[in-house]
């Protein structure tokens, strides 16, 4: 059944074989031999044409996140692949499975200096879950089958594969057989009951047990199996803002977000909890503030999937090593039904202080200008927690992770571990190409907006109905916020003088309106959420807009904040 | 507390491997003393002796990172006294000090190195041992003059009555499939 053909050719044979349909990506030299075969499997896989190589990779994590399946992105060598990095290293520390296919300088090339030759090998060594350079076209499928299979598999990642431009060229019987084992690779550490045991006899013990839970579970696809899991145990459980749509977050068990900009009650408990279950998640110093002063009064079960992440920075008393889909079940099974009211009213308790002293006030406010907490109230209050939202980085990003509502899996999009500005309006735009039947709304701030704005574009050009969200507060305001709060007001090039951005939306062929005063802001987000294609809402948001609780880098958990002092 | 550790990893033989292993030490600004490479006793398996001077603490998390990497087969760590561990050193003398006295044929025979070549103009001692005592037959000939002096990595292998590789290997089914 073999049929001789260039490595081009083989390579889309390959990506069909592992059932990819969409490539975003951008064309250049060392590719064109991939992109001229592309043109005969249209029918078959879909190229979307970004403005960026930047906004291929983000958008290639956008559609994984919401989709589950690996995102792919491609780019020529030199500039095309350095481009790509930024998102790698995204990808690689929020476990995103992308596939980046790079084309190379002609293997004779390689080593001497040659126009656009870079060592995108070397570059992506230290931020890819796994690269290769392939110089024959015969490597190509044998490649793609493992890329495939290393970034979807156990702890998923980002893989990137080189292709010199003759591997391209060159032909060879093609033959494809995916990948089922790799002999040095082991993704699913082995399940050991007795550990399972273990953890349920200190969770039957415990009095005031307190579940963290992170991406792990999306990751697994055991959404279901952890809220088997938490409704037998009846512990309070708090989320990574990774691990947010792992469950509805009006499930009475889900006691809000966790870390620097996390919930109040959730911070405090990790310091008053007797034994804390982390679930598919990595103890992030974001999450855990100072180390020396976190849950040192707990013992600690640590349910993980990457071996390498026990002990890493908080000492597990039981590590539970395997993939949560398969041993949360079993925990489950050995564990006693349970109801911790009283405990809980102890969360419910500090929620109340938080509600009271920063969240009425974020959704309700009485200030002149409008505040982002009371966007995204609104918008919850239409979209009933069914959209899939997307952030960028900053301010709003915060707001965004505390305030969404989300009742569906896969629902919440942000660059959590590299804060990546720029991510948001591509991550979007795959996010919607991924989940064409759901409602994609994204969060973006000025600052972050103007990193990627060109994306509008790309968007333009596939007309997927992206809503973009664009939280205006003339600042770069996060950081203004610490300069606010740490470095005596003094705001050292955080003021934006922005574009406007209702011509900018609209020259790229996009609706776009912008809201100055509260009155309006309703019936512009039913404007937006009504258009049928992509729009930009702009939000002139009230210039020092703090976003709070805080813990402040280095403090404890405990010393959370709950306004700035005076 | 830091002490001496061998870290041992098997793997793929792979173009790159070597630079995948060796920034996992950068990263976190361990520095490697020695490091060995060489194909292992398992066709087509290649292995890393590389040495430390670290705590527990920081090899285990090391040695966990390494594991992880795909093309890594397995890795381990032991203190110095789970392993048998030789290094190998070559002294180059110059003849002149050879023939003039004995001294360097007893310091050679006290140290239980070997003369390995001689020439009209120089001479080649090898010596095998830990770090501490090629040093020292170093320090011993240098008081004469030593021309060029190199010493290489650790190779180790363990005391263990079974061999770990192989029994992970065993254990996936797919040893000399
Ligand atoms: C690529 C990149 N550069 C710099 C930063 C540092 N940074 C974090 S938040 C932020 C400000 C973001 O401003 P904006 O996009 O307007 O969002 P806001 O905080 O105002 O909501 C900056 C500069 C970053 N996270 N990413
Ligand atoms: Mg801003």
């Amino acid at each position: 059944m073999s049929k001789k053909v260039s490595g081009s050719h083989a390579l889309m044979l390959s990506l069909i074989e592992e059932g990819v349909d969409y490539i975003f990506g951008y064309p250049g030299g060392a590719i064109m031999p991939v992109y001229d075969s592309m043109m005969d499997y249209q029918d078959k896989i879909k190229h979307i044409l970004t403005r960026h190589e930047q906004g291929a990779v983000h958008a290639a994590q956008g559609y994984a996140r919401v989709s589950g399946k690996v995102g792919v992105c491609m780019a020529t060598s030199g500039p095309g692949a350095t481009n790509l990095i930024t998102g790698i290293v995204d990808a690689m520390i929020d476990s995103t499975p992308v596939v980046c296919i790079t084309g190379q300088v002609v293997s004779p090339l390689l080593g001497t200096d040659a126009f656009q030759e870079t060592d995108v090998v070397g570059i992506s060594m230290p931020v890819t879950k796994w690269n290769y350079l392939v110089t024959k076209a015969e490597e190509i499928p044998w490649a793609i089958a493992q890329a495939f299979y290393i970034a979807r598999t156990g702890r998923p990642g980002p893989v990137l594969i080189d292709i010199t431009k003759d591997a391209q060229f060159n032909e060879f019987e093609f033959k494809y057989k995916k990948c089922e084992s790799i002999r040095s690779y082991e993704p699913r550490p082995k399940i050991n009951k007795d550990k399972i045991k273990e953890a349920a006899a200190l969770i039957n013990q415990a009095k005031k047990p307190y579940i963290l839970f992170g991406q792990g579970i999306i990751l697994g696809g055991a959404e279901d199996e952890f809220r088997t899991f938490i409704e037998k145990s009846g512990i309070p459980a708090a989320w990574t803002i990774l691990g947010v749509s792992a469950l509805e977050t009006g499930h009475p068990l889900n006691m809000g977000m966790l870390g620097m900009h996390g919930n109040y009650a959730t911070n405090i408990m990790n310091n008053k909890c007797d034994l804390m279950i982390a679930i598919g998640m990595r103890f992030d110093d974001r999450v855990t503030g100072n180390l020396n002063s976190f849950a040192k009064q707990a013992k600690i079960i640590h349910l993980e999937i990457d071996p390498a992440e026990i002990d890493k920075n908080v000492k597990t008393d039981v590590a539970v090593l395997g993939d949560v889909k398969e041993t949360l079940p079993i925990l489950t099974e050995f564990i006693e039904k349970r109801e911790h009211s009283e405990w809980i009213g102890e969360f419910k308790a500090l929620s109340k202080i938080e509600y009271e002293k920063v969240i009425k006030t974020d959704f309700y406010p009485e200030t002149e200008g409008i505040r982002m907490g009371e966007v995204i109230r609104r918008i919850n209050e239409r979209t009933k927690g069914n959209a899939i939202i997307v952030t960028d980085v900053g301010q709003h990003q915060m707001f965004a992770s505390r305030y969404a509502k989300l009742n569906t899996k896969r629902s919440f999009v942000t660059s959590g571990g590299l804060g990546t500005m720029g991510f948001g309006l591509p991550a979007a735009h795959g996010a919607k190409i991924g989940a064409p039947d759901k409602d994609v709304i994204l969060f973006v701030g000025d600052g972050g907006f103007q990193m990627t704005i060109q994306e509008l574009g790309t968007i333009n050009q596939t007309q997927a109905a992206v809503k973009v969200v664009l939280l205006n507060n003339k600042y770069l305001g996060m950081v203004r916020q610490w300069q606010q709060l740490f470095f005596d007001r003094r705001y050292a090039e955080t003021f934006l003088m922005n574009p406007d951005f209702i011509t900018i939306a609209k020259g790229f062929g996009i609706e776009a309106k912008k809201v100055l005063e509260r009155p309006e802001l309703d019936s512009a987000i039913d404007e937006m959420l009504n258009h049928k294609g992509a729009y930009v809402l702009e939000v002139s948001i009230e210039k020092e807009d703090n976003v709070f609780p805080m813990v402040p880098t280095g403090a404890s958990v405990s010393d959370v904040i709950l306004e700035p002092q005076k | 507390m830091k002490e001496t550790f061998t870290i041992t990893a098997f793997s793929e033989n792979h173009i790159g491997l070597l630079n995948r292993i060796t920034i996992i030490f950068t990263r976190r600004r361990v520095n490697i003393d020695t490091l060995t490479v060489s194909p292992s006793a398992i066709k087509g398996v290649h292995k890393f002796t590389i040495t430390v001077f670290e705590t527990h603490e920081m090899v285990e998390k090391v040695v966990k990172q390494i594991d992880k990497v795909v093309d890594v087969i397995k890795a381990f760590y032991h203190t110095d006294d789970e392993i048998i561990f030789q290094e190998l050193a070559l002294y180059k003398v110059s003849t002149d000090i050879l023939l003039n006295s004995n001294q360097v044929e007893n310091i050679v025979r006290k140290s239980s190195g070997r003369i390995v070549e001689v020439t009209p103009t120089y001479t080649v001692i090898e010596k095998m041992g830990t770090a501490e005592e090629t040093q020292e037959l170093f320090e011993e000939l240098n008081k004469l003059g030593i021309l060029q002096f190199t010493r290489s990595g650790r190779i180790a292998v363990t005391r263990l009555s079974e061999e770990l590789l192989h029994n992970f290997l065993k254990e996936r089914n797919l040893l000399w499939k």
